[in-house]
């Protein structure tokens, strides 16, 4: 039967995370980005919100069950608020959801009381790496077998917190196919530069490059391992809602600076080049974000095509984001350009969406 | 409640059977009646009467729901969602066949929108009688598209006999000829005309009346001959000095300082214009297929999954398409959904409606641009199909007047506030 409306739970987590996107992350976002530099106590605020405790079962330390849709009802508020902080809050999921998603039953055991039960702290996980045709299904960073070990060798990019990482998922390529690697802090051969990454938007989340030679690892899954397209399923639905959320804010702020902008003895929204491109920027966001719920709610109910869905809205997602932001510097004119006004960091971080992979999980 | 994506099974259900009508008996004929313009295929007419009927659903677009099986639960309303199902599956079989339906179509919806619980008993109840019958709505004129309120027909009561006297000229009246025509094989139509009561009052003016098929003073004068959807017939009418009964008057017979009489319209469209959504992306859906099992047939396949650097530029249109007509039939879902469960739906109603616009367009622009020479041969019915598609942007508001409504609501401006 279709429904379009979020359950209670659902509408109440919404509203706490609206609240705090709203109060908190919103207005942090200008200083950290500039900063390079987030707020402490805003990411133990958001980490408060109990949204991966809330997806944990109580056997594994949470309070209750995984689901992607509301994990994506979530994702877009916070995003609202602000990419970077939204990100650095979930970074801990990085590492706790593959394992949930692919973790053998002592992994499980071993890690995730630990994360969901504490303060948050740098748990975190390694996709990306620096070739532009970037595939997550055909890494170059390799796996071997070794005993019951696997040892591993590459570099990884844009690895957020990994500096004082507790222990992170490693993604590499196990003779043709992708698996994640449970790496722990200080391993030898495991190295971690000393540089931040500098990226063109999300400043304030610091990520670090990763080399690893010959790091001995375990596997995510024990010795038969996982299925890594959950895992990137996952990645993507989370993509596809951010980009809704960072497209979402940039479309706000448009249309109040549209409704208070004097032009030619009217508000320029009562013009129908603005009007109709926020028409059109509301159109596409509504559109993608229904793509997006519908991808999430298949990959909760185990459907056939889940995986492509999830693998359309990240992809329409990324265009719809780019779309929607750059019309909203385009909507401020000159002011849009100025970094004082909020635009032009959505749209920096509104382009991330088609580059970046594997910064958030749901 | 919660958010779900399962289609229901009367739905599921229906869009089988209806895809056995569409490849049965549209597709096979698709063709000769795009080539035959105003010929009428009265097999597909007669069977489709018979089979809504048997459905229980005859009655075009108003929304009909199943009768609960004793001592069921009670569920909730899908009487739009069944709607835009079955739209979006005849449309997919062919949207001109589509369009000739029987049943009460746009004039229905108008009744159903604006009428009293009489009107609705007396003018809806044909739709179910033994022979197919059709109804249009009639709005826009010579010098009045989307502006309605530009319309320039007139009613006037004749007191003496409590009659209404309409005058005026409408044109693109889809299903026109079939509603006002009395056919032998059809059973008594009618038209629902738009024109005021009242010119100086502006849109609180506006009335909508029945006008029942054979009504004298009242002429077809012309049937179009179209870009694409040939086999459905657009009728110009002509009304002069046209007596209808004053209980034929849709809302309020007086006019009151208020527009409420233009919002029947606006209501009707309401209902209506994820539905149209629908039949366009059915035409969509049929493109994208097409091009899908050719590029099959040539050895390419979309490998999903890749990142944009690896696909071909092929695989990325493709792929767009997709994503552009998954998302706009969410939207369509989203709006009918809202609708059953009587949400006001205005915003994403016409939201639904100027992305199916575009995305109609585009897919089956893109399909035959793919397709080269075979896009663009009649030997396939794609390049029908790309014809057939572009009438989605326009009729029930343009991609540009649907634009206005969704940026009027969206900004909180009056008409007055935004042009």
């Amino acid at each position: 039967m279709y429904s379009f409306e979020p359950n209670e739970e659902q509408q109440m987590l919404i509203d706490a995370v609206g609240k705090f996107a709203e109060n908190d992350l919103r207005p942090a976002a200008h200083d950290a980005e500039e900063s390079r530099e987030l707020p402490k106590k805003l990411v133990s605020k958001g980490w408060e919100l109990g949204f991966l405790q809330a997806s944990t079962p109580e056997a594994y330390g949470g309070f209750g069950e995984r689901s992607a849709v509301t994990g994506v009802l979530a994702l877009e508020e916070m995003a609202y608020g602000d990419l970077a902080g939204a990100l650095a809050v979930l970074t801990p999921s990085l590492f706790a959801t593959p394992v949930l998603l692919g973790g053998s039953e002592e992994q499980k055991q071993q890690y995730l009381p630990k994360i969901v039960g504490g303060d948050w702290a740098p748990y975190t996980g390694a996709l990306m790496e620096m070739s532009f045709d970037f595939d997550p299904n055909a890494l170059k960073t390799t796996a071997k077998a070794e005993g019951d070990k696997y040892i591993l060798n590459g570099e990884k990019i844009f690895v957020p917190f990994a500096k004082d990482a507790e222990a992170l998922i490693v993604y590499a390529n196990l003779d043709g196919i992708t698996q994640g690697f449970i790496v722990e802090k200080g391993s030898a051969g495991l190295s971690v530069s000393d540089e931040r990454e500098k990226v063109m938007g999300l400043n304030a989340l610091p990520m670090y490059r990763v080399k690893l030679e010959n790091v001995s690892a375990s596997r995510l899954g024990g010795a038969s391992g996982h299925d890594f397209e959950l895992i990137l399923s996952a990645m993507r639905v989370a993509s596809a809602a951010a980009a809704v959320g960072v497209a979402r804010s940039s479309f706000e702020f448009a249309k109040n600076y549209a409704k208070e902008r004097d032009a030619f003895g009217v508000k320029i929204a009562q013009k129908q080049a603005i009007a109709f491109f926020l028409a059109e920027m509301a159109t596409e966001m509504e559109a993608i974000r229904l793509l997006t719920w519908e991808a999430a709610w298949k990959l909760d109910n185990n459907k056939e095509d889940a995986h492509t869905a999830a693998y359309l809205a990240q992809t329409g997602a990324a265009d719809m984001a780019m779309m929607v932001t750059d019309r909203g510097v385009q909507i401020y004119g000159g002011h849009g350009y100025i970094r004082e006004n909020p635009v032009e960091l959505l749209m920096r971080n509104g382009r991330g969406f088609a580059s970046l992979l594997g910064l958030v999980i749901l | 409640m919660t958010i779900d994506f399962e289609a229901p099974k009367p739905l599921v259900n229906m869009q089988t059977m209806l895809q056995t009508v569409a490849e049965n008996m549209m597709r096979p004929t698709s063709r000769e009646m795009d080539e035959n313009e105003h010929a009428i295929p009265w097999d597909y007419i007669e069977f489709m009467h018979t089979a809504m009927r048997s459905m229980g659903g005859a009655g075009g677009l108003a929304p009909v729901e199943d009768k609960p099986k004793e001592g069921a639960e009670k569920r909730p309303p899908i009487g739009y969602q069944k709607l835009a199902v079955q739209i979006e599956m005849l449309a997919w079989g062919d949207v001109g066949y589509y369009l000739i339906t029987p049943g009460g179509g746009l004039g229905a919806a108008a009744v159903q929108a604006a009428g009293t619980p009489e009107q609705k008993a007396k003018f809806l109840a044909r739709f179910n009688d033994d022979k197919p019958t059709f109804a249009a709505m009639c709005m826009t004129e010579p010098g009045a598209g989307s502006d309605t309120s530009a319309i320039r027909a007139r009613a006037v009561l004749d007191e003496k006999t409590n009659e209404w006297i309409i005058n005026g000229e409408k044109i693109f009246v889809t299903a026109g000829d079939k509603s006002f025509t009395e056919y032998e094989k059809l059973g008594k139509g009618f038209i629902v005309v738009w024109a005021s009561i009242d010119p100086s009052a502006g849109r609180a003016g506006m009335r909508a009346f029945v006008v029942e098929a054979g009504t004298p003073g009242v002429k077809i004068t012309k049937l179009e001959h179209k870009l694409g959807i040939r086999a459905s017939d657009t009728a110009a009418i002509s009304l002069v000095d046209a007596r209808v009964p004053f209980e034929n008057v849709l809302g309020s017979p007086t006019v009151e300082k208020s527009t409420t009489g233009f919002k029947g319209a606006m209501a009707t469209f309401d209902a209506t214009r994820p539905l149209v959504a629908a039949s366009g992306l059915g035409v969509a859906r049929a493109a994208l297929e097409f091009l899908k099992e050719k590029l099959k047939e040539n050895g390419v396949e979309i490998r999903y999954g890749l990142p944009r650097q690896k696909l071909t530029n092929i695989e990325r249109e493709v792929i767009d398409m997709e994503i552009m007509l998954k998302s706009s039939w969410l939207m369509v879902l989203k709006a009918v959904w809202m609708a059953d469960n009587k949400k006001s739906n205005a915003l994403e109603s016409s939201m639904s409606k100027v992305k199916a616009g575009d995305v109609t367009t585009k897919v089956t622009q893109k399909a035959v641009e793919i397709l080269g020479p075979l896009g663009y041969s009649r030997e396939f019915l794609l390049e029908k199909w790309f014809r057939d598609a572009k009438i989605t942007d326009i009729y029930e508001g343009t991609g540009q007047i649907n634009r206005l409504v969704v940026a009027r609501q969206i900004l909180g401006y009056t008409g007055a506030e935004l042009r």
